[in-house]
């Protein structure tokens, strides 16, 4: 029972699903947390949310920690009266671990510190990854953070229009398709731009993703202003036995994970070779063949048999920019921009590029433009002048069919100035 | 040496960053990194990784709420310390993953999970998510903690998984379905390329608190922050400073709400919710692809969202019935085309679902290829 009558949100204890009212319940109840009142007072303003179909949270205050202009995000209640608990209910953002990943041990510190300090609720994790906190009041956030630091050896993240915090997929710790180690570039470069995270300088915000493969786990290419996607340029490696194992069925295509269903036989014909989006393999009935020069990497046979074939050996990542959801302009994915890059610690040669982009955008976007916002204003290619890069046609699904070419003025013959004098004595009025 | 209030900037640290990735690997996961071979789902939920070592590790993949508390998430270490050696990780859509590095412990550790219930008798830590099913729904704040939401978020989210719950512990899908919720067009959740996406809108243009607006916000910011120009500078009758806002031009994104507290847009019967399908962010096959806006509002339904809840699951059972083995939402739809898809699942085709606004005449259709 929670302190709050919340008939509504009640019903929501029921269905198999796990509840998050219930666990609210179990934190109200149980909970060490030193803002006693924050559970249940939230609940009580979510039901009063579901009474009257409106939220009950006003517009973030300017709160956070000395130096930082991100990472805390101020949150007030509309009904303080009603809800004491929740008048003040900032979010707190943790900068998570590369690929999310801990032990209980660190685990258990951060819950206790979030007992310590606020309302023992939090998201695991927020939309971008962070480890979020969520609700405590001012006072408690210079402590916070300082016991965060000194005791946890732990940061916040981003928020506000400066870098997000960096996200990515787990990479070669647990997934033999990654094609870098994204674990290791996230958190490089997150550290690298510590500066940028904390200190909003940028006209938006702005997103770094790294997936290690095509398969896009982290959603990079629709979610991040720079999405860093692992891919290779040599040849899929074969292993013909296993291929045969598959086709004679002793390996279950896709890893199993099809299984929940009668899809009949394996047929690697049809499931894989007439799948491939550029008909580039053969199956004779003993011999898998790649065409590899005209494979475009798009991971359905790796998927389909990952103990038959494996990405090359010669890896890296696809750089693209400018994803974004639809606010304001529309929603955008990513840019092919740099085919490929080798991706080593500390990726200098990543870190050139975002500085060039950086630089760019800080001058000439507006406020509140994203990236993918400003290469459409400015042009493609302009945005590749930018990052000093010849075009090439892996930048576009096809070259353009209105004619209407902005010709610069030292790429014509003669320039633009003519005599109309001259041009006169020839041509009359 | 505690915090000092009276010395707030002595002896301060900042800009660490996050904890090292490094020391929060379970010792076979270190030992094999960058040396995986293949892996394998003997269940659903279940995942094993074999490495060129021949080393194993398990992952038991549970649904997990986002907003989840500090009590829950010490229940979770203590699974954790007494199966997984103490080792465990979340996933970008939420889940977590028990990570058993001793095979012996797998069993013990699934029937464990099974048997965890909440006292309102929901599961704890229902096991799947993998494949060919649906896995966890990705969503953003809504009423437990946005300023901006059209609906709530956990809510729906909690409604629409119990009506597909069964999708979640299985693999029975024609390919994986990934849905997702944001609770307003802000889309912190970028749902923008889900195969099923549960998007807040809103229908009624902001009203202008003018009695405020000068104090609280900058005029020129709130004008220049609408997409279509449909905000100019007012004055009212007693000479105040304000704006007005043109009905006709409003598409109702909330972009001036966002920039200016004094220009609220949600209501009770204006905002509710927009479901978009054939969105993918994978490469595979296809390339990725946006979201389509299938049914542009259903009323905000608290608490168990019923219409919400019964749309998702006729998108979900007629595509499931329909499509080919690994066709992703939208490739069956491109497949069978949109005037099919709207006739096999019986949603009505109405002029809100014709674009109207940037580039919408790349959606328009220019050929004579159509079905009758």
């Amino acid at each position: 029972m929670g302190k709050r009558n919340t008939p509504m949100l009640d019903e929501l204890e029921k269905g198999p699903w796990p509840s998050f009212v219930s666990d609210i319940k179990q934190q109200a109840e149980k909970g060490k947390h030193i803002l006693k009142e924050a559970p249940a007072d939230l609940l009580g303003v979510m039901e009063l949310s579901y009474v009257d179909k409106v939220t009950h949270w006003k517009h973030g205050g300017i709160v956070g920690v000395f130096g930082y202009g991100g990472g805390i995000i101020g949150r007030y209640c509309d009904q303080p009266q009603a809800f004491p608990g929740v008048a003040h209910f900032h979010t707190v953002r943790v900068n998570q671990p590369s690929s999310k990943f801990y032990t209980t041990k660190f685990l258990r510190s951060l819950c206790e510190l979030w007992e310590k300090h606020g309302s023992g609720l939090t998201n695991m994790h927020g939309s971008t990854g962070d480890i979020v906190f969520l609700g405590t009041t001012t006072d408690h956030l210079e402590p916070l953070f300082f016991e965060m630091t000194h005791e946890l050896n732990q940061d916040l993240g981003g928020s506000g229009s400066n870098l997000r915090t960096p996200e990515c997929c787990l990479g070669q710790s647990r997934c033999e398709f990654a094609c870098y180690d994204t674990q290791e570039a996230c958190d490089n470069l997150t550290h690298e731009y510590q500066d940028e995270l904390h200190r909003p300088a940028f006209p938006y915000k702005f997103k770094f993703k790294f997936d290690g493969c095509p398969n896009g786990c982290v959603a990079s290419i629709a979610r991040s202003d720079m999405s860093f996607i692992g891919t290779w340029r040599d040849d899929i490696r074969i292993d013909q036995a296993a291929v045969k194992a598959y086709v004679g069925g002793e390996f279950a295509p896709n890893a199993g994970a099809y299984s929940g269903r009668d899809w009949g036989k394996f047929d690697i014909q049809k499931e894989v070779i007439d799948r491939c989006p550029t008909n580039c393999m053969s199956w004779d009935g003993s011999k898998l063949e790649i065409n590899n020069r005209e494979c475009v990497r798009c991971m359905h046979c790796l998927n389909v048999m990952p103990r038959a074939l494996r990405k090359g050996l010669d890896t890296g990542a696809s750089i693209l920019f400018g994803a974004k959801a639809p606010i304001l302009e529309g929603a955008q994915m990513s840019t092919l921009t740099v085919p490929f890059i080798k991706m080593e610690s500390p990726f200098d040669e990543a870190k050139e590029l975002v500085e060039k982009v950086w630089d760019w955008w800080m001058e000439e976007g507006k406020n509140r433009e994203r990236l993918g916002e400003l290469i459409q204003r400015k042009s493609f290619q302009e945005f590749l002048r930018v990052c000093e890069l010849d075009p090439d046609p892996r930048m576009v699904d096809e070259p353009r069919s209105n004619p209407y070419i902005f010709w610069k003025e030292e790429e014509v013959e003669g320039g633009w100035t003519r005599d109309i004098d001259a041009f006169r004595a020839k041509h009359q009025r | 040496m505690p915090y000092d209030p009276k010395e707030p900037l002595k002896d301060r640290i900042t800009d660490i960053g996050p904890r090292h990735y490094g020391e929060f690997l379970p010792p076979v996961i270190k030992n094999n990194k960058g040396k995986w071979l293949y892996h394998e789902i003997p269940q659903p939920g279940v995942l094993v990784h074999v490495a060129e070592s021949g080393e194993k590790i398990f992952s038991v993949r549970v649904g997990g709420c986002r907003l989840m508390s500090v009590e829950h998430l010490k229940e979770i270490c203590d699974i954790a310390d007494k199966y997984c050696d103490g080792y465990l990780r979340f996933t970008t859509r939420n889940n977590i993953e028990f990570l058993v590095q001793d095979e012996s412990k797998l069993k013990p550790l699934i029937d464990d999970l099974k048997s965890r219930k909440f006292e309102g008798g929901s599961n704890k830590f229902p096991i799947g998510g993998t494949g060919a099913g649906v896995t966890n729904i990705v969503h953003t704040q809504g009423w437990a903690h946005c300023h901006t939401p059209a609906i709530d978020a956990s809510g729906v989210v909690k409604a629409v998984m119990d009506g597909i719950y069964d999708q979640f512990g299985s693999m029975k899908l024609p390919a994986p379905v990934r849905v997702s919720l944001a609770c307003c067009l802000n889309m912190c959740g970028a749902v923008h390329c889900s195969d099923i996406a549960i998007l807040g809108i809103h229908r009624k243009p902001p009203m202008v608190d003018s009695e405020w607006i000068d104090k609280l916000c900058e005029l020129p910011l709130a004008i220049a922050a609408c997409p279509t120009g449909a905000i100019k500078p007012a004055k009212t009758a007693d000479g105040k400073k304000s704006l007005e806002v043109n009905a006709e031009r409003c598409m109702f994104c909330g972009n001036c709400y966002t920039m200016c507290a004094a220009m609220p847009l949600a209501d009770e019967v204006g905002s509710g919710i927009a479901i978009l399908v054939g969105g993918k962010l994978s490469n595979r096959m296809t390339k990725p692809k946006f979201s389509k806006v299938v049914i542009p509002f259903i009323p905000n339904e608290p608490p168990r969202w019923p219409t919400t809840v019964a749309a998702v699951k006729n998108i979900l059972d007629v595509y499931s019935k329909d499509a080919r083995k690994y066709e992703r939402l939208g490739d069956w739809a491109e497949r069978i085309g949109w005037e099919r898809f709207f006739e096999k699942t019986n949603i009505p085709f109405t002029h809100h679902l014709i674009d109207d606004y940037r580039f919408a005449y790349t959606t328009w259709r220019q050929s004579t290829q159509f079905k009758f």
